[in-house]
């Protein structure tokens, strides 16, 4: 169990957290309005999301596909009869005074997100429900000293909420939870967890407890735009409850607001301010019915999801648990070690745990140092680099070397060898007469070596392949070395 | 040529049809005729300009052969209906210089009909109100005046679609559009001695129409003959994608259906109907009219509709529920009113305050209330609950007769300034028309007799979903049994 130690012993956090996803569809939930982020204020707003007068919200099936499709890939329950409500609020970025959602009977039901944790567990964490819903505009306080400014662009767009149970125990879990969330939305082409560009947003509920006891008062914390935020809000809000309790305070049921520049979560209104939504069905929508088979069609064509492909990687690949969820956290990243494998997974293959070496270690290690992405670098051109390493044309220390070359020029690994005279050199005499040359000069590790000191072999190899520039097969040099040094 | 204005909308079809007369001669004689009428207040907006172009489109259509169903046919347009670059008030402050850039379906459907637009008639404000006196711009007349020398006050022409009833009484529209969300097309029609028929919820597009209680309004025409109504509708009616409520469901030719042979069906005569205090000569009119469709063939049966007490109240929980939450719109932000404040919550609060009228600010606050954590179960749930026992009711009478004979309103107009000070006795205007509206079923009121002091005095037909047709044929045999030709005081049309 994972416990946060206090003055006065140890304290549980329990984290519930609620996703806005935005839904990946040209068009508006309930309007033609098209989506497009970024636009000019107030381009892309229908008479519907402006709520002229007389104006009525009209499905848009792509979006309850989406939302479906969502549900499908999170293990959940669809609800084949749901209800569009209306969630009742004044505000200058709500044109219509009230929001359409979804409030007792949602579009998706109980379902479940499994985490790897770091500690090489899995946690199964609970899927409350996904509902559809639309998202507000935007209001804009500081363009005018006494005016409020209004954006609409973001008005109407297809919201889901999904919301999970109080199944987390840690900022650490809620970090793997987001991401592995995210890591869903995007396999499913639902949402593009862009947290920067607001698609994908958070509200964390937070409480306390001593292990054993029942749940713990929570606070809500609004709005949080990055794990790395969502992470700190939970941290210093778990912190903060613990310390009022140790004190002997009550933690009260509020809704906070995190300050991402001091680190705090702030009191945004308390329990007696929270408003009165008066949530009632939408006269102007009728209730949601959903074909069976139409929701069969498309689990079935539902893609391979994170957690399957990542079981698959394991037992086609013979990956290790940890490689195979760095490979599938993005779709992008798995599709493209799969590439680099290529073959079709049959005989004609490469080594899948050497490309899955190469991929994570090197790849992405000098893909993020250069700022680029794996788009920059085909599969393909990739793919001829190891194999050169597997045929031995080139040493893995040069083959480091002609990676980086090849993110700056885009060149093939051959022509880069050959260019840059980093062929892996074979040739016995040549390694013979730089291992020669090595033990001459360094004749007193050489008896240091042979007085017992076996460790110094690793000195020695390092140094026949400095000299030989780092192009000397290793296996060669390992080979002659042994044998020059008698044998051992 | 003979009044133009005195034409029904099938005669006038006939003459335009023929070439007796023009729809730019007719267009000319209903412009004169608004402007006689403007003593009654019953349009707040004049489009005589609007009306002469399109005049002028329809007779060169009709040139090229391809005229509608309502081509060249002067009506008036309930101000709730937005029709594009005209003003639309709803009858509120509220709405002040809106002029919206779209045309609503029902009114984009007789356009392309060929009807011609007049103006945009009076209503109560957002169409809450039984009078008529509700309305920002100020209270519309009936052309009726009470006979026999006693109290001679100006009457409510009813409401909400009071405007457009007084037009059609008053011979200055040959039809108007109204919308009934509880009576508001029915009760008018009653008051003012016209035909109005609210159609089966779904039946009509709400596109484009100011709400007021969504899972309740309907669009319906206002005409002074039962085949003129069966005539609009059809032009009216059909299903609209734009509206998810619109029924996706053929329009028939209602008008084909006006058979004058109803033997053998069944009208129902609901027992709960007779309500305390109904005057005797309403509930004499309601047996006159059983006796007539019995002489006609059809027979009265008595039927029970167990809830319908309960319909008021339903009603006046369900209408302003959804009301105040589709008025929550008018925040001055967008259109309309804005009436400045130191901070948004503050410019709401002044502008709603300014721009709504006491019977909408009422409203509001009844339908917030109800939808109110804690209150909601018991009253907004209780109510939905109670609308499906009232819908049930009408679909158990179903299984025995064909349609349900009651009076449209519990009395004949009544003058102007009255009941403003008791919402429950206006409320009580709409007692036999709301049960019908909370089961969104068709109904129509047919000017049917007098009172004693010479008022006109509406009989309801209630059909089965969907059932048009019958509820039209069945009025038509009771307007002609009824042969209800009296005619107001006030005739704009000369």
């Amino acid at each position: 169990m994972t416990t946060i130690q206090g003055k006065t012993g140890e304290w549980e956090v329990v984290i519930g957290l609620e996703i806005h996803a935005q839904v990946i569809s040209a068009a508006k939930l309930f309007s033609g309005a098209p989506t497009d982020f970024g636009a000019e204020a107030n381009t892309q707003v229908s008479f519907v999301d402006a709520a002229m007068p007389g104006m009525l919200p009209v499905i848009n099936e792509f979006c309850v596909e989406q939302a479906v499709r969502t549900g499908l890939g999170l293990k959940a329950e669809i609800n084949l009869y749901s209800v569009f409500d209306r969630k009742n609020y004044f505000y200058p970025d709500l044109p219509a005074g009230y929001q359409i959602s979804q409030y007792q009977q949602p579009i998706v039901g109980k379902g479940t997100v499994y985490l790897d944790l770091p500690n090489g567990e899995t946690r199964a964490v609970g899927i409350t429900r996904l509902h559809l819903e639309q998202d507000a505009g935007k209001s804009l306080h500081d363009q005018h000293p006494d005016l409020t400014y209004v954006d609409l662009n973001r008005c109407g767009i297809a919201l889901m909420e999904i919301v999970s149970e109080p199944d987390l125990r840690s900022a650490e879990e809620a970090g793997v939870y987001l991401r592995k969330l995210r890591s869903i939305l995007r396999y499913l082409g639902t949402c593009d967890g862009n947290m920067e560009q607001g698609s994908l947003r958070c509200d964390a509920n937070v409480s306390v407890r001593r292990p054993g006891e029942d749940y713990g008062t929570r606070s809500e914390i609004k709005n949080v735009n990055s794990i790395r935020f969502v992470q700190q809000a939970i941290e210093y809000e778990a912190r903060r409850q613990i310390e009022l309790r140790e004190e002997g305070g009550t933690v009260a049921q509020e809704t906070r607001l995190f300050d991402s520049r001091k680190g705090v979560t702030r009191l945004m209104r308390t329990k007696e301010e929270a408003h009165d939504y008066r949530y009632f069905p939408d006269p102007d929508l009728l209730p949601l019915i959903l074909d069976k088979e139409w929701v069969e069609k498309i689990k079935a064509g539902l893609p391979e999801l994170p957690d399957e492909k990542k079981a698959r990687f394991m037992a086609d690949y013979g990956l290790s648990a940890y490689d195979a969820g760095v490979l599938v956290a993005e779709r992008e990243t798995a599709d493209y070690y799969e590439a680099v494998v290529g073959g079709g997974g049959g005989e004609d293959r490469r080594d899948p745990k050497l490309v899955a070496n190469w991929v994570i270690n090197e790849l992405f290690g000098q893909l993020s140092k250069a700022g680029k992405s794996i788009n920059d670098i085909p599969p393909e051109r990739f793919a001829g680099l190891i194999d050169l390493v597997v045929e031995e044309k080139v040493s893995a220390r040069s083959a480091k070397e002609v990676l980086t070359v090849m993110l700056v020029t885009g060149k093939d690994a051959a022509r880069i060898v050959a260019e840059k005279g980093l062929e892996q050199v074979s040739d016995a005499g040549a390694i013979e007469a730089a291992v020669d040359r090595v033990l001459t000069d360094q004749a007193d590790e050489v008896a240091a070596y042979k007085a017992g000191k076996e460790k110094l072999f690793g000195f020695l190899m390092g140094q026949v392949m400095r000299a030989t520039q780092g192009k000397a097969s290793p296996k060669l040099v390992n080979e002659v070395l042994r044998k020059k040094l008698g044998g051992k | 040529m003979g009044a133009l204005t005195e034409l029904t909308i099938a005669e006038a079809r006939d003459g335009l049809a023929k070439g007796t007369f023009s729809a730019r001669e007719l267009a000319e004689a209903h412009i004169r005729a608004v402007e006689a009428a403007r003593p009654l207040n019953a349009l707040i907006t004049e489009t005589p300009e609007r009306a002469r172009e399109m005049a002028e489109a329809s007779d060169a259509r009709r040139k090229r052969g391809d005229a509608g169903l309502m081509e060249g046919i002067p009506i008036a347009v309930k101000d709730l209906f937005c029709t594009a670059g005209v003003l639309a008030t709803a009858g509120s402050h509220i709405l002040d210089g809106f002029k919206p850039a779209y045309e609503s379906t029902v009114t984009a459907q007789l356009w392309q009909a060929g009807a011609v637009m007049l103006g945009k008639a009076n209503m109560d404000e957002f169409a809450m109100g039984s009078s008529n006196m509700t309305s920002y711009y100020g209270a519309a007349e009936n052309p009726w005046r009470r006979q026999g020398g006693g109290d001679n006050r100006p009457l409510v022409p009813g409401g909400s679609s009071g405007g457009s009833a007084a037009l059609v009484a008053a011979r200055a529209a040959l039809g108007a559009i109204g919308t009934d969300t509880g009576g508001s097309i029915r009760q008018p029609a009653s008051f003012c001695g016209v035909v109005g028929l609210k159609p089966t919820y779904g039946r009509c597009s709400r596109w484009g129409i100011v709400a007021f209680a969504s899972s309740l309004d309907q669009a319906g025409p206002m005409t002074r003959t039962v085949r003129d109504a069966a005539i609009m509708l059809r032009a009216m009616a059909g299903h609209d994608p734009g509206d998810s409520t619109s029924a996706p469901v053929d329009v028939p030719d209602y008008e084909a259906a006006l058979t004058g042979d109803v033997r053998g069906l069944k009208i129902g005569i609901p027992k709960e109907y007779r309500v305390d205090g109904m005057p005797a000569e309403i509930e004499e009119l309601w047996r006159r009219g059983m006796d007539w469709l019995e002489a006609a063939g059809a027979e009265a049966v008595e039927v029970s509709l167990p809830h319908t007490r309960y319909a008021l109240p339903t009603y006046y929980i369900i209408a302003p529920a959804e009301a105040s939450s589709n008025l929550a719109r008018y925040d001055g932000v967008r259109y309309g009113l804005r009436v400045e404040g130191k901070t948004p919550e503050e410019m709401y609060e002044t502008t709603r305050a300014e721009g709504f009228g006491a019977e909408v600010k009422r409203r509001v606050l009844i339908g917030t209330y109800v939808l109110s954590a804690g209150y909601y179960d018991a009253y907004y749930l209780k109510a939905q609950k109670v609308r499906s026992l009232i819908a049930q009711d009408f679909k158990d009478a179903f299984e025995s007769v064909d349609l349900v004979l009651t009076p449209t309103a519990p009395s004949a107009a009544f003058p102007v300034g009255e009941k403003m000070d008791d919402p429950i006795a206006m409320y009580l205007n709409d007692v036999f028309t709301v049960p019908a509206s909370l089961a969104g079923l068709p109904g129509i009121s047919v000017p049917a007799g007098l009172s004693a002091d010479g008022l006109p005095l509406g009989l309801q037909i209630i059909g089965r979903a969907f059932d048009e047709e019958t509820v039209l044929r069945v009025a038509d045999v009771l307007e002609k049994a009824a042969g209800f030709d009296a005619r107001p005081q006030f005739i704009a049309g000369v």
